[in-house]
């Protein structure tokens, strides 16, 4: 070794700007928000969209509607707690959730690849229509499209939904200092789930996603008179995302207190195992509800009412501080930033 | 959750911190060698729970971080073949070689996986005899046996199709660069829990004697770590250089025995290229010879690489703990992960990565 060279570790610029799409660009996170401001966002540009809501609200008449859409691509097909048909429809009922409105009509579109079975189809769809009941749904529209075999991964549905908004309008952009945090439960379970299933990871109990409408308690809390000012679910990217979204939208500070956030020991196992955070891993259950601090104890009491809810918790606040971070203090008493990912969270070397 | 929550408990946490504080006495200056104890140190804030006169210097045990350029080129090369499945830990899958990374030989089509343990990519060649399946081995002496085994098993099946693209790095050796560098600061280790759980501490004695450094095996809890400065510092104060091991719930001073036969019947001592420190000698593990056709680099014609690295970042001398990485004009600013200039803020292990992440608010909240 030359001693003049000694520890002169670098190493080359990484890819940020990629000429084609990875899969990073999917996972929610730095990524994929790039991709949305320099080519989605410039191209489609419109005030509703600069909301950068789970789903557009528009006035359509005298009635405010909501407006969504969302497709699923999960692999494995089924899971515990759930499958793709599922998925799709809590997804798109929970995001004209968040968006303040009753979800009333669903559109499906099914890409199908040559050769999937009939018996697959025919479970998935059952479940779909179980889903919609659940949550007094109908899907009134939809589509079949049928690639070849190796062209797409068995099935991906596309759903869209739109919902009459009965609460006042719900945006990041009405997040305020004060405004008291709600988590709707324990976070990391849906994420878990699906990479313990698709990886083969046995854990002593099995893991179940947490896939489940939102309408009862959303609707509970916006008929409680209680002042919500924004709601989100916490999907892809997790809670830490999430949170870190309506902090950069809103520009105000979101402090959060670890030991409100509850992770189920059989997650808090496998996270650890894997090295990954479980702020940052999915959910397709869970929401975060923003709501006036003098409403904080009643709008607890209000979400904890529902078997769904049972163990929501209030878990922060946010600070009166024009810095749009999301901060995070541990229970060991230290305070640290939590940032959005480039994507997916990878699992570590060791 | 046991065997966690214990080590995570706030007032023991004070309570040693308050050891630590009535124990100092002068400045010390003390490196964890791994990535992942630097990470809970940022995680926790348990730097901060340190006298000032203590620092903690981050150490080069992040694999990510020190696997050189030209062995990411190779990666490439060959995850890129139509007829190579490339296996990986996640974490490789973004680091850049010289034009492009993994993820994106993934979007061209290449096969590239995710796996969790070298074992699933010899199932993985089991199942697809038509196709060359790689293994990317990187890491130190903890992933060695498992990665060991993978070729033990290959070659007990006889899996003509499996090979693996070796850069394992070895600590010891680091260790002695470090201190055999004339700008060296460090006065005292924390050796990395997982990498003794493997090899024992026998081979540290010989380090702690020549160059009187007191070096400590320490786990990763925040509490292991507290403790492992704790018994750092008193060895410092008390101007002994031993090797101690409170992490004796994971760590034997034999090491698993059975693992580093496994190494050594697979793997011989050979030099390795470290990412921006060069070559050092005895430093890396390589195939031994009744094994070497499991390695990827002659079976696909790619040994011969090399790249030349440029030196913009200052890693180098954060590695050493001249400067920590918030003293980087660069920091933050001009190199964050999204744009790091660096392979310290590449990795999720390397030190201003860590910094980055955690950085914490000084405000009160």
């Amino acid at each position: 070794m030359n001693p003049a060279n000694d520890f002169a570790l670098q190493c080359p610029l990484p890819l940020r700007d990629y000429p084609v799409i990875t899969m990073a660009h999917g996972g929610g996170g730095l990524l994929q928000h790039k991709l949305l401001e320099n080519l989605f966002w410039p191209a489609f540009q419109n005030p509703l969209l600069a909301e950068e809501h789970d789903g557009a609200v528009a006035v359509l008449g005298d009635k405010p509607l909501a407006f969504t859409t969302d497709s699923y691509v999960v692999r494995p097909l089924f899971f515990p707690g759930g499958n793709i048909g599922t998925l799709a429809i809590n997804g798109t009922v929970n995001d004209l959730c968040m968006c303040g409105a009753r979800p009333k009509y669903l559109s499906a579109g099914f890409i199908l690849e040559e050769g999937v079975s009939m018996e697959t189809l025919w479970r998935i769809v059952q479940s779909m229509k179980s889903a919609a009941e659940e949550s007094n749904v109908q899907i009134v529209t939809g589509d079949i499209k049928v690639v070849d075999k190796g062209k797409g991964d068995e099935l991906y549905i596309n759903t869209a939904g739109i919902g009459v908004v009965e609460a006042q309008a719900l945006s990041p952009s009405r997040v305020q200092p004060g405004d008291a945090i709600l988590l709707s439960g324990d976070v990391g379970r849906h994420g878990v789930a699906i990479m313990a299933v698709r990886e083969g990871l046995d854990f002593e109990t099995t893991i179940e996603s947490d896939c489940a409408p939102l309408v009862e308690p959303v609707m509970k809390l916006i008929g409680s008179g209680v002042e919500v000012h924004c709601m989100r679910d916490l999907t892809r990217g997790g809670m830490a995302t999430t949170l870190a979204e309506i902090a950069r939208k809103s520009g105000f500070r979101i402090h959060i207190e670890e030991k409100a956030v509850s992770v189920a020991e059989g997650v808090r196992g496998a996270c650890e195992m894997l090295g990954l955070d479980p702020l940052y891993v999915a959910n397709e259950g869970r929401f975060v509800a923003f709501v006036a601090a003098r409403d904080a104890d009643r709008a607890l009491s209000v979400l904890r009412s529902e078997p769904s809810c049972a163990d929501a918790s209030l878990c922060g606040s946010v600070l009166a501080e024009n810095n749009p971070i999301v901060t995070l203090k541990n229970n060991i008493g230290s305070t640290r930033i939590l940032d959005m990912l480039m994507g997916e969270q990878l699992p570590r070397i060791c | 959750m046991k065997y966690m929550d214990e080590y995570r408990d706030a007032d023991a946490a004070r309570r040693c911190a308050d050891q630590i504080r009535r124990l100092v006495t002068k400045p010390w200056k003390i490196m964890e060698i791994c990535g992942g104890q630097t990470h809970a140190i940022m995680k926790f804030g348990l730097d901060e729970m340190l006298p000032k006169n203590i620092t903690l210097i981050h150490g080069p045990g992040c694999p990510v971080c020190v696997t050189p350029v030209e062995l990411i080129n190779k990666a490439i090369e060959i995850a890129s073949r139509p007829d190579v499945i490339f296996c990986s830990f996640g974490d490789m899958l973004r680091v850049p070689g010289t034009h492009r990374d993994l993820f994106s030989v993934k979007a061209a089509g290449g096969d590239v996986r995710i796996v969790y343990s070298p074992i699933d990519a010899v199932a993985l060649a089991r199942q697809n005899p038509d196709k060359q399946v790689v293994f990317f081995a990187v890491g130190f002496e903890t992933t060695a046996p498992a990665n060991a085994m993978a070729v033990y098993e290959a070659h007990k099946e006889k899996l003509a199709n499996f090979s693996i693209l070796v850069s394992h790095v070895l600590v010891p050796p680091a260790i002695e660069a470090i201190l055999s560098s004339p700008t060296n600061q460090v006065q005292g280790f924390l050796a990395a829990g997982h990498v003794c759980a493997v090899m024992g501490y026998t081979e540290y004695e010989p380090i702690a004697n020549k160059y009187r450094v007191p070096i400590v095996v320490t786990g990763f809890e925040p509490l292991d770590i507290l403790h492992g400065v704790y018994m750092c510092l008193k060895q410092l104060e008390e101007g002994r250089a031993e090797v101690e091991n409170p992490y004796a719930r994971c760590v034997r001073r034999e090491g698993n025995v059975q693992a580093q036969k496994l190494i050594r019947d697979i793997f011989c001592v050979v030099p390795r290229k470290w990412r921006g420190i060069g070559e050092i000698p005895q430093s890396g593990l390589g195939l031994r010879e009744p094994y070497r056709s499991f390695d990827a680099e002659t079976r696909f014609g790619v040994a011969g690489y090399t790249v030349e690295e440029s030196s913009e970042c200052i890693s180098g001398i954060i590695l050493q703990g001249i400067k920590k990485p918030v003293e980087c004009p660069a920091f933050g600013t001009k190199c964050t992960p999204e744009h790091p200039l660096g392979a310290t803020m590449v990795s999720s292990e390397g030190a201003c990565a860590a910094y980055y992440r955690y950085r914490k608010i000084k405000r009160d909240t």
